[in-house]
């Protein structure tokens, strides 16, 4: 088995609405999330990717169309049901404090409590897993408002570990996170995928990092709507371009990632190999200097030994750069 | 906070209940010894007929009154502030006693100018009329305050809203004032002034009875606040009915707020610092701890206030909401001062 359809968005229209006044803002979607796939939803700000991921955990009524979860229509569970069909992590700062790691990750087994809230061994036990699935141990007896926005992230997955539902949308997860943290909190999040069946939908501004470690990309625009598929075929059909096609930077077909244009005015001979002549490569294209031609009167050799230009050797890339600029007389 | 040294600051919260409350019953400005109080409590009454009066019929009731009624503005307290996410509001922000003093004013101001007779003249009549006009006034507010509830989506403008209707009742009883008798005015700006002695006899049994009802109904709120702290998206996704939770929430505290304001006025103060200082010392905010703490927490201090209010010197009574914002404050500040990071 390698995967299950879990959720399917039929026709569906998001935005809002009052008495007087609708305003859609993304128009018929057609889509499925399958369990055991990490899926990123990608596009830019304003594109309405809040608007659909709260539509789709039931924050807000879907304008038109259906939202099936599990088979069931979104809008005939009850909130007590849906709680334990739909984690969520969301953006907005928590706001307690003198709360335990313990006992916040412990609210996630509200759901399934009684009246008091009294937790069983068996919620005690899925708390204990939920907080060693995520790695933060060492954080149970921390108060939440003494964590670092990277271990709050992981406190609020191990809420949604232990509420035990088989979808968590996640918004934003990795803004305001540094870069290990990032690929940490994404890295945990593609493995609890695969080890727990879990479907996980989650947006992102954090382009590189979705198209390396996504199953699926639903990229969202105004204009185009949204369009679904692996980041790899999405490269092939060209849709990456399409959407991110922006002056100084472009899609890299080759790598599958995305690179910064840079304004070249100069060129230069580069000979060598290895890591040091791909390095002087790229700094020198930062530097605004082509290194494709092959016939230049100067002339870079950059290997493991060392680099030299026209004879002269460099400690370092940035003293060549130095003397680059003068031997290209510029400014 | 390990589980023992909450249960410790717990049993030192009650002990401390029962110390005060001795206190009271002990310090006044007319000596009585300690075992003469003993033998009129067990009903022996064989002693001085004026220490058994003052006993039963003042000291001892107005100690349950203070007991009871700080309780409940403590427990109310919390309950505003945690469904509102502000650590500023009190019992008082709603405008819910606000409401009661609009139904006091209404009674006791008009009575005199329209029907002829002064309220404040009436005696027990009177009494019963003045609590129930509170109650009704702060009830009639409290379910205007649950509709726009209903209606306004943020807490912020629920709470401002709120503070709105606040001042237009307090303008309503301002144009009262304007057209009342003397009298009438000073009969209102004493109940206004607060007090845990105004309720007399057979009242306070009545006052005592609503509070043991209505604050062990507060404890099924446990699960239901814990939720709300997490805000309201986390809390609709663990499977909190928001609306249904903050309907019940306001309910529950605007009703502890209108009983003890109608018997004992306007008290102040208590509700929005008692919290402050549980939280201060219990360092949680599981309402599982910290809703009994206020509980304890709010009867023993408001015995405090009633005993500096009578201390020996002091004849006469000072105003409980006085002594309530001189107690209260410093130790609310105390507290900030002393508080770790974000602890509040």
């Amino acid at each position: 088995m390698r995967r299950n359809e879990t959720i399917r968005v039929v026709g569906l229209d998001t935005g809002y609405s009052d008495r007087k006044h609708t305003t859609v803002i993304t128009h018929d979607i057609n889509a499925s999330l399958y369990s055991r796939e990490l899926t990123c939803l990608l596009g830019p700000n304003g594109a309405g990717k809040s608007t659909l991921l709260k539509t789709l955990t039931a924050f807000l009524p879907p304008l038109k169309g259906d939202i099936m979860i599990e088979g069931r229509l979104l809008n005939v569970y009850s909130d007590s049901d849906l709680a334990k069909v739909i984690g969520v992590v969301l953006t907005e700062r928590l706001n307690i404090n003198n709360m335990s790691v313990d006992e916040l990750v412990g609210m996630g087994r509200s759901p399934y409590t009684g009246f008091w809230g009294h937790m069983s061994a068996y919620d005690r036990h899925i708390v204990d897993e939920s907080i060693s699935l995520v790695g933060i141990d060492g954080l149970r007896g921390r108060m939440v408002q003494t964590l670092s926005d990277g271990e709050r992230q992981k406190v609020m997955i191990a809420k949604a570990l232990a509420q035990e539902t088989p979808e968590i949308f996640l918004d934003e997860p990795t803004a305001f996170l540094d870069y290990p943290s990032k690929v940490e909190i994404m890295q945990l999040l593609q493995r609890l995928s695969r080890e727990r069946d879990k479907t996980v939908f989650l947006s992102t501004h954090d382009l590189e990092l979705a198209l390396q470690i996504a199953d699926k990309v639903w990229l969202l625009d105004k204009p185009h709507g949204v369009t679904i598929g692996t980041p790899e075929d999405l490269a092939l059909k060209g849709e990456m371009t399409k959407y991110f096609q922006r002056d100084g930077a472009t899609f890299d077909i080759e790598s599958g990632l995305f690179k910064i244009d840079h304004k070249l005015t100069d060129s230069i001979t580069l000979e060598g190999k290895g890591p040091v002549a791909n390095m002087v490569r790229k700094a020198l294209a930062r530097h605004g200097v082509s290194t494709d031609a092959k016939d230049n009167n100067n002339r870079i050799y950059a290997d493991e030994s060392g680099i030299s230009l026209n004879g002269d050797s460099y400690p370092d890339i940035d003293s060549l750069l130095d003397a680059v600029d003068s031997i290209l007389d510029r400014i | 906070m390990s589980r023992s040294s909450t249960v410790i600051l717990m049993i030192l919260l009650g002990i401390s209940i029962v110390g005060f409350f001795i206190l009271n019953l002990l310090l006044g400005s007319v000596h009585i010894p300690f075992d003469e109080i003993i033998g009129i409590l067990l009903g022996r009454n064989d002693g001085n007929v004026i220490w058994t009066n003052i006993i039963l019929k003042s000291r001892l009731p107005q100690s349950l009154t203070a007991m009871m009624a700080g309780a409940g503005l403590a427990v109310s307290g919390l309950l505003m502030q945690t469904v509102f996410r502000n650590p500023l509001a009190g019992p008082s922000v709603l405008g819910i006693s606000s409401g009661a003093s609009l139904g006091v004013a209404c009674v006791v101001l008009l009575s005199g100018s329209i029907g002829g007779v002064a309220l404040s003249k009436l005696g027990v009549i009177g009494e019963v009329t003045i609590t129930l006009s509170a109650i009704v006034g702060s009830l009639l507010i409290m379910a205007l305050i649950a509709f726009v509830a209903q209606k306004v989506r943020g807490n912020v403008t629920l709470l401002i809203m709120g503070v709105m209707i606040g001042y237009i009742a307090n303008a309503i009883i301002g144009v009262l004032k304007f057209f009342s008798a003397e009298e009438d005015i000073r009969a209102y700006v004493i109940w206004g002034l607060g007090s845990f002695s105004r309720v007399s006899g057979g009242q306070t049994s009545v006052f005592i009875i609503l509070m043991l009802v209505l604050l062990p109904m507060s404890f099924f709120l446990i699960k239901t606040l814990n939720l709300l702290l997490l805000g309201d998206s986390y809390a609709k996704n663990l499977g909190l009915n928001i609306k249904r939770a903050r309907l019940w929430v306001i309910g529950c505290s605007g009703v502890l707020v209108a009983v003890v304001t109608a018997y004992c006025g306007p008290v102040v103060f208590l509700g929005l610092a008692v919290p402050h200082i549980c939280r201060g010392l219990f360092h949680t905010s599981n309402h599982a701890v910290i809703l009994p703490a206020s509980l304890l927490g709010g009867a023993s201090l408001a015995l405090l206030c009633n005993l500096i209010a009578r201390m020996p010197g002091f004849e006469g009574a000072l105003p409980v909401n006085s002594v309530t914002a001189l107690v209260g404050a410093p130790v609310v500040m105390w507290v900030l001062f002393n508080k770790r990071k974000n602890d509040v």
